[in-house]
């Protein structure tokens, strides 16, 4: 099998003061190359703390996590920086773009970061990498506007261009449509799984809503830190 | 990301919040342009005085009655009594070739102040008793008329040569008034020459004075206790070079002719080069008080960028949540937000230098207006250490919000509201 993540008995304890809380109490599933996933669960399921796990931004405290054949778990902040840039791309709900700068600029804005031959100090690979990415989500004509002047579903759209420009291993959409209304949230779903269809790029999406789940191949549930079902 | 990038990302940044950068700039604008204008306007100043005493003449000598210690605590002549005056013997002495060889030219004088008259004008101006060796050792030039010559002193002769200044507050002119009578002190004197137009000196301006035979001012106007004491021996050195052998055989000669011990002279030699050392030791001072204000100026600025940067980073912190989850590593956001205030500095730094120059420009310009000859100059090296430095302290004062900036936990920073 060609995994492209792969969890054994992650732990996560977070210290609120005196208490220690337990967010994430031993979770273990692997996800194949090119699949769609959701991981769902109530708020306090550590839903979030998963995903904050799996893209990288945060350590587990115990715990094995590989991804995409590299082992994170214990990496230091520059070198996550960098397995951040090169495997994971982003989706946020309230689509996080930079709001004084153009859709392209955003766009390039990964590769900016990237440690790449191919983009550091190659500002015109780099432009010409990002137009593709704008491309592939259908914003072409749309390049030059800055976030205030395009729609929720475009800001979206730029976002995903935004995380498929650096060729990641995985996609984190953190409810992708939660901001969007449903009919342009069923679009940034459809895009979202084309792309997946396309590049073959793992997709994983966290979300409580079950129309969404419906449209994936598997889903995960968390319940109180465990996993209830999916693995 | 590349320090291009860094700088672009800055630049924009810092467009993007006009007023607000610019308000955060104005402390290190005011004081880089205070700093500025002031090196400017201290530089002219420099120049001009430096100027003047140069145009007195590189060779030139002054010797005065008292000891150098004296002439500092109590400048006023009356207080060094037991001090043996000047005397026209004195000056003589100081002409003997073989004795003073450095010695070219010995002019005594004596100087007072009085009342010059002429059709109901009156002027105080400066009046000096000379003899016809002064104008050639103070370079002095006519623009009309004859200097005092021998036979003006043998006679006491009542000639007066004017200064120009001195010409125009009495008479409204300066020329074709040779031959004219004006009265001085109320006696009256037939002018024989009008001096060239010569500027401020750094002793009173020569352009407003009236030179008269020193045989007549010492008998008619400037009455001194002997009858051949003098106030100030102007001395010409042969060249520049024997200043310092010219002022060693003037000591020797008045101490043995004033017979004292050695070490309590009761007479003082001045070269130049003590005025220009003197003044170096004022303009020293100027620098370091200078320098305080700009040091002050520069670290309110800091403070004040710093605390914008404060500001920003948190205003900001989303931004730099969604950076590192894009993959900037600490030091890209380092990089960044340093950039940002040291250019932010600098931005002021620029118009600070360019408005220290149009103060200092104007302050020329007033004083052109004014009749004071004197150019403010902005030096390369103030304009190059203001630039240096304002762009130190953005970055200095730069370096605590950015490194809190880098510093931000990412999943804490995506939560932040």
């Amino acid at each position: 099998m060609d995994w492209v993540i792969q969890t054994h008995d992650l732990r996560k304890v977070y210290q609120m003061g005196e208490v220690e809380v337990e967010a994430l109490r031993g979770v273990s599933f692997n996800i194949q190359r090119g699949e769609v996933v959701a991981i769902m669960g109530p708020s306090g399921s550590g839903k979030s703390t998963l995903m904050n796990t799996l893209g990288c931004l945060d350590r587990p405290s115990a715990g094995e996590y590989v991804l995409d054949g590299e082992t994170v778990a214990n990496l230091n902040d520059d070198q996550l920086a960098d397995v951040r840039n090169r495997k994971v791309g982003f989706v946020f709900q309230s689509f996080n773009l930079l709001s004084r700068q153009t859709a392209i600029t955003n766009v390039e804005l990964p590769l900016r970061y990237s440690s790449n031959s191919k983009y550091a100090g190659n500002a015109k690979g780099r432009r010409a990498r990002a137009i593709e990415a704008l491309k592939a989500v259908g914003l072409e004509n749309r390049m030059t506007h800055r976030p205030a002047e395009l729609s929720g579903g475009q800001q979206q759209r730029v976002a995903i261009a935004r995380a498929i420009v650096n060729d990641p291993a995985i996609i984190m959409a953190d409810e992708p449509t939660g901001n969007l209304d449903s009919k342009v949230g069923k679009e940034i779903m459809k895009l979202l799984l084309d792309l997946n269809k396309e590049s073959g790029t793992t997709l994983i999406i966290i979300t409580h809503d079950p129309t969404i789940a419906e449209q994936t191949q598997r889903v995960i549930r968390l319940r109180d830190g465990l996993l209830e079902s999916g693995s | 990301m590349s320090i291009a990038q860094a700088f672009l990302e800055a630049l924009e940044s810092i467009s993007g919040n006009k007023l607000r950068s610019g308000l955060t700039v104005l402390g290190i604008v005011i004081g880089v342009a205070a700093v500025i204008a002031m090196l400017a306007v201290g530089n002219g100043a420099e120049a001009s005085i430096t100027g003047s005493i140069s145009s007195i003449g590189t060779n030139l000598l002054f010797v005065f009655r008292g000891s150098p210690e004296s002439q500092q605590e109590a400048p006023d002549r009356s207080s060094a009594q037991n001090d043996r005056p000047l005397t026209l013997a004195d000056a003589s002495a100081l002409a003997d070739p073989f004795a003073a060889p450095s010695v070219a030219i010995v002019a005594p004088a004596i100087q007072g102040n009085g009342m010059i008259t002429f059709a109901g004008e009156n002027a105080s101006t400066t009046i000096t008793g000379v003899t016809p060796e002064y104008f050639a050792v103070r370079n002095l030039e006519l623009s009309e008329g004859e200097f005092i010559n021998q036979e003006h002193l043998l006679g006491r002769m009542s000639v007066v040569v004017l200064g120009p200044e001195a010409a125009d507050a009495i008479m409204g002119r300066h020329d074709g008034i040779v031959g004219e009578s004006i009265r001085i002190e109320g006696q009256p004197f037939r002018i024989i020459g009008v001096l060239e137009a010569k500027g401020g000196g750094a002793f009173g301006s020569e352009d407003n004075s009236a030179y008269l035979p020193f045989t007549t001012a010492q008998a008619r106007l400037l009455k001194r206790n002997a009858r051949d004491e003098v106030d100030v021996i102007f001395v010409q050195a042969t060249s520049g070079e024997t200043v310092p052998q010219a002022s060693e055989e003037i000591a020797n000669i008045l101490r043995q002719r004033h017979r004292t011990p050695i070490g309590s002279d009761d007479f003082t030699v001045f070269t130049q080069q003590d005025f220009l050392q003197t003044f170096g030791a004022i303009t020293g001072v100027l620098t370091i008080f200078l320098g305080g204000i700009a040091g002050i100026s520069l670290l309110v600025g800091g403070i004040g960028i710093m605390n914008i940067m404060l500001v920003s980073v948190t205003e900001r912190t989303r931004e730099i949540g969604l950076r590192k989850a894009l993959g900037a590593r600490r030091r890209d956001i380092l990089i960044q937000f340093l950039t940002e205030s040291s250019l932010l500095s600098l931005i002021g730094g620029i118009i600070g230098i360019i408005l220290g120059w149009l103060i200092s420009y104007a302050v020329g310009q007033i004083a052109a207006a004014n009749g004071t000859d004197f150019i403010p100059l902005v030096t390369t090296d103030a304009v190059a250490l203001a630039t240096i430095f304002s762009a130190a302290v953005g970055l200095f004062f730069g370096i605590y919000p950015a490194n809190r900036a880098a510093s931000l936990e990412p999943v804490e920073a995506l939560r932040y509201e």
